[in-house]
């Protein structure tokens, strides 16, 4: 078995301190392969979007480590995890967060731009990207003109340019209707059936159901996970009851 | 279940004999509801009894033992009157089916020495997984990309057990978090019960006045 994309091992985050400190995750170890889509379910405060933070490197634990494709995270220092942000993990978002002022194909250019890639080869990546997402015919269009749906779509072609490995996404149906939703899944699904790694963070049981397995948080702790082949074991012994 | 009137349904397309009714019955319908011949055959001699149904005769076909049983049905005047009605009245929802789940939850909630906590959360494990098989059916195979009428008919049929397994999990969710602030408030919840034990010291208590939640 090949090391996983994401490993977060015995990952605590504890926020504040004294009283009025707050563990939003407690001894987690978690792990997405390549070619698997995890989901993370649970209540709000159950920790979910933290273990995202941490998975993309944009916070950092209190104890444990996080590893993306067997790199320390926490080793790599501010310049470092910037890169690695840029190169090796593609985000998703339930507002889209696309920058209004550029095209869509502009928006899916840039981290590579970001990255330091000379703009025609920035463009020709992001038009392959549009490409696989299904809506290369829409490359200059403004995000204020396209629907919700298709703004999505260029959010996903945003985060898997240039062959990211590793994709985050937090609640990316949240703003769609179902049917819409069901689509953007679709989307997300091939990409690790193409090879990917994906953790997908989400209150409804309909979308965690795309998932290869579903991972339960409560409290900050991995309680439960369901699937039909799980990978590897999810609970780290300390946590297991 | 309304095999019955499902019966009656197909045989309003044409006449058919016992296998080719069930074979039709799943194909709009997947094995979700598996029929065997036997339930089928009784069905039919019901419907033959009541006069919605009549055996087909004539034909060149010998007897009604030929070939396995082929004895072929067709749905009479009083049969398509009734398949009329099926259609044009609602489900009666009066009397819900007996719900196994909320029955055991109703029981855990009350009896002592219940770990109410852990029933919750290895149900949800439970339907979760029977989604994750439904959505998977939903991605590949027939119901993936329905050309015949009768594959979306089991498209359909598929959604229908996703939205209730989501249903299901929802329903838990809302009880686990119920139970969680009826322990946190003291209330409703039998003592020694409780709930998805509340992690000590932490900040998750709800801002929702106590007291009121009932």
């Amino acid at each position: 078995m090949s090391a996983p994309v994401l490993h977060l091992d015995g990952v605590t985050r504890i926020h504040g301190e004294g009283d009025t400190e707050v563990h939003a995750l407690r001894c987690v170890s978690f792990r997405a392969h390549a070619g698997e889509l995890v989901a993370v379910m649970g209540p709000s405060g159950s920790g979910k979007s933290t273990l995202l933070t941490l998975a993309g490197g944009l916070d950092q634990p209190t104890r444990g480590t996080v590893r993306i494709e067997g790199e320390d995270v926490g080793a790599l220092g501010n310049a470092g995890r910037a890169r690695m942000r840029r190169t090796s993990v593609g985000y998703v978002f339930q507002a889209f967060n696309l920058i209004p002022a550029l095209t869509a194909v502009e928006n899916v250019a840039l981290p590579r731009e970001l990255d330091g890639e000379k703009s025609r080869a920035a463009r020709r990546l992001a038009m392959a990207a549009l490409e696989e997402v299904g809506i290369v015919d829409l490359a200059d269009r403004f995000p204020d003109t396209m629907s919700g749906g298709q703004q999505q779509r260029v959010a996903i072609a945003r985060a898997v340019v240039g062959e990211r490995r590793l994709i985050l996404a937090d609640e990316p149906t949240g703003a769609l209707d179902t049917d819409t939703g069901e689509e953007i899944l679709r989307l997300l699904r091939a990409r690790c059936d193409a090879g990917a790694a994906g953790v997908l963070v989400t209150h409804e049981a309909r979308h965690a159901a795309w998932a290869d397995r579903v991972v339960f948080l409560r409290d900050g702790v991995v309680v439960d996970e369901s699937g039909a082949d799980p990978v590897d074991d999810l609970l780290a012994p300390e946590v297991a009851r | 279940m309304s095999i019955r009137q499902a019966m009656l349904a197909l045989l309003e397309d044409g006449p058919m004999y016992g296998y080719q009714l069930r074979a039709e019955f799943e194909q709009r319908t997947g094995s979700t509801w598996p029929l065997n011949v036997g339930q089928v055959y009784t069905t039919l001699s019901r419907l033959e009894r009541d006069g919605l149904v009549e055996q087909v005769d004539g034909e060149g076909a010998d007897h009604a033992a030929d070939e396995g049983g082929h004895v072929i049905y067709r749905v009479t005047q009083a049969g398509r009157v009734e398949v009329s009605e099926w259609f044009t009245t609602p489900v009666p929802r009066t009397q819900p089916p007996r719900d196994e789940l909320a029955i055991k939850l109703a029981l855990a909630v009350t009896v002592s020495g219940v770990d109410v906590g852990t029933l919750i959360q290895r149900q949800r494990s439970a339907t979760m997984a029977a989604l994750q098989d439904y959505t998977r059916l939903k991605r590949s195979g027939r119901a993936a990309q329905p050309d015949q009428p009768e594959d979306l008919a089991w498209s359909l049929v598929l959604d229908a057990l996703v939205f209730d397994a989501e249903a299901e999990i929802r329903w838990l969710d809302h009880c686990e978090a119920r139970l969680r602030r009826a322990a946190v408030d003291g209330s409703g919840v039998r003592r020694g019960t409780a709930a998805p034990d509340v992690a000590a010291g932490s900040t998750t208590t709800p801002t929702t006045t106590p007291g009121s939640a009932r």
